[in-house]
């Protein structure tokens, strides 16, 4: 095994801070809390840490302005959305501020590690709920071949069928070897699906995302 | 109404009024044809105007009542009525030989002051409302002082005293600004004392209606969390439910939610996850009206959640439901202990009738996959009609 990962948790609860820690404890290395965004901010640039759990909803702005804070400041740092129930417009806000990733508070430890793990190798890591959101926020418009030329502007704002399929897995619950195993393909390919998929929602401008995520709510 | 006459104060109504409601609300009040009290008071008119300043000091001093009025009705009649009025009065003055030119303008003069009086009134109301079309008050408040001025110009330019009357004119406007100026503090700080007495007391209110939320719901369940501190699956489930609630009740519902697949299926989830202690993580992606045959496709939903809760061993479901043009898939799936559908008896009751069963007198399918240590899941696909 590789030397152990530093993370950061930024949350303002220090209940929830505490069983974090403990949960991760034998995994990773924990090397700060904060429960501001000032302190957040602060905190990531000192440490310069290889993955933050960041709470979406903290007064101050939460999440997106710990992003924004941050800024270029920690290039090597990736940044793991981690809440209990929020909107799905603070959400996706958090999403398309850099976060690498959603989760809920109520995941288990091995999964919660593997998440940064992930996360941490560069890769992207959906909730159910969150491949559920982003299947609704792209239903209206069709998909586009798998083949078709990336980076193509008007693509930002469609998946393509192999997208929809392996987030309809991971909306039923799958893991990602669980996902390959399903659709017959390498681990490796769900991760590159997944990441293209984050790099639309990021990138998309689509006026319907952000109106889908205004009246609705994500858990 | 009934046996209660002790202090009923007069009101002025909205519902049936032509003017102020003045008329309209004495009759209420003492139980006449509004008709009756109306000539009355043009007798008492006649009667060298005391119908006329009765009137006035009644609309002074009498409150108007909080009922609230719809606009398009009474905007017409009122029009009409002083339309009525106004040509009947000149007809009466040129019949009597009273008639003169200088009375024509004072007629502006009245109809301009009749109208920023009337927005005090306006005014009051839409605070009551609290949705009142600022704009057109304010033109109306305008348009009435401009006629006021034009009329009483007007009248004085016929009567020949223009010239005179300026003088006097130009030192009563000095006044009346020097009075504003000076008084201008006071007012300024009323207005804002008002608007700042107004946002505290809706704040006060929201305070009190979300603490009473918070105590009938998360005070009580802590409470029975701390009862039940022991059993770690009543904490649990307690734990959920008032999340549950708290979450349903912080992002408002969408609307039409009773009647929608997506609701139907969260309730499932949340009935399901309080009966049998389990946590069911649900998605739905999409949403339409829960027809009777998809109601076939929740009920078989919920037997399969609660088979996966009840024989699975996992604590946790999940649940994926996807809505697209003509049908619905639903996915429940847990990561328990499976079995092997070919060794269950095929008169196993669960399955078999509540779930397949089901779902095919409906025109769907289900399919349940499983195999021992792999855990389940159960496919069920419903047609839209």
């Amino acid at each position: 095994m590789t030397d152990r990962l530093s993370v950061v948790l930024v949350d303002d609860h220090r209940l929830f801070r505490a069983g974090v820690r403990s949960e991760l404890a034998t995994r990773v290395d924990v090397v700060g809390e904060a429960e501001t965004v000032a302190e957040a901010v602060a905190l990531v640039l000192d440490r310069q840490p290889d993955v933050v759990l960041l709470d979406v909803h903290m007064p101050d702005g939460g999440g997106r302005a710990v992003l924004a804070g941050v800024g270029a400041g920690a290039p090597a740092t990736r940044f793991l959305a981690l809440s209990v129930s929020d909107a799905a417009e603070d959400v996706i806000g958090v999403i398309r501020a850099g976060a690498r990733g959603y989760v809920t508070k109520s995941i288990s430890a091995d999964e919660l590690a593997d998440a940064v793990r992930r996360v941490a190798d560069g890769d992207a890591v959906f909730s159910p709920r969150l491949a559920g959101f982003v299947l609704d926020a792209f239903s209206s418009s069709p998909p586009v071949p798998d083949d078709a030329p990336a980076a193509d502007h008007a693509d930002l704002d469609r998946l393509t069928a192999r997208e929809r399929d392996v987030l309809r897995l991971i909306a039923r619950g799958y893991t990602y070897k669980e996902v390959a195993a399903e659709l017959f393909i390498s681990g490796k390919t769900v991760e590159t699906h997944v990441s293209s998929v984050l790099r639309k929602l990021q990138l998309s401008n689509r006026r319907e995302l952000s109106r889908w995520a205004a009246d609705r709510r994500l858990v | 109404m009934t046996a209660l006459p002790t202090h009923r104060r007069v009101v002025r109504v909205s519902r049936g009024r032509v003017v102020s409601g003045v008329v309209a609300g004495i009759a209420e009040h003492l139980g006449l044809s509004p008709l009756v009290v109306r000539l009355a008071f043009v007798a008492l008119a006649l009667a060298d105007g005391v119908g006329v300043a009765m009137y006035a000091v009644l609309w002074l001093l009498v409150p108007q009542s909080a009922a609230p009025v719809k606009d398009s009705e009474r905007n017409l009649a009122q029009l009409l009525a002083l339309a009525a009025l106004t040509v009947g009065g000149f007809l009466v003055l040129g019949s009597t030989g009273l008639f003169s030119p200088a009375l024509l303008p004072l007629v502006f003069a009245g109809a301009g002051l009749g109208l920023v009086w009337r927005q005090a009134d306006e005014a009051q109301r839409a605070r009551w409302r609290s949705t009142g079309n600022r704009r057109s008050r304010l033109l109306a408040v305008l348009g009435g002082a401009v006629l006021l001025v034009l009329g009483l110009t007007g009248f004085l330019a016929t009567i020949g005293q223009l010239g005179q009357a300026r003088e006097g004119l130009l030192s009563t406007v000095v006044v009346v600004l020097g009075l504003a100026l000076l008084t201008a503090p006071w007012w300024l700080r009323m207005t804002a004392d008002l608007r700042a007495e107004r946002r505290e007391r809706i704040r006060s209110q929201e305070r009190a209606e979300v603490a009473a939320h918070v105590h009938d719901s998360v005070l009580q369940t802590l409470a029975m969390i701390r009862k039940a501190a022991d059993d770690p699956r009543e904490v649990t489930r307690l734990a959920r439910t008032q999340e549950r609630e708290l979450r349903g009740w912080l992002y408002a519902p969408v609307p039409s939610r009773e009647l929608s697949l997506a609701g139907e299926l969260e309730q499932v989830a949340a009935e399901v996850e309080e009966a049998h202690g389990v946590t069911v993580e649900a998605v739905v992606v999409g949403d339409c009206p829960a027809s009777p045959a998809l109601l076939a496709t929740v009920a078989a939903t919920r037997e399969a959640l609660a088979n996966a809760a009840r024989h699975s061993g996992a604590t946790t479901v999940a649940l994926y439901a996807e809505v697209t043009a003509d049908r619905v898939e639903v996915f429940v799936r847990d990561r328990g202990c499976g079995f092997d559908p070919a060794a269950v008896p095929a008169d196993r009751f669960g399955v078999a009738q509540s779930i397949v069963g089901r779902m095919e007198r409906h025109g769907g399918t289900a399919v349940v996959r499983s195999r021992p240590g792999g855990g389940t899941e159960v496919h069920l696909e419903g047609r839209r009609d």
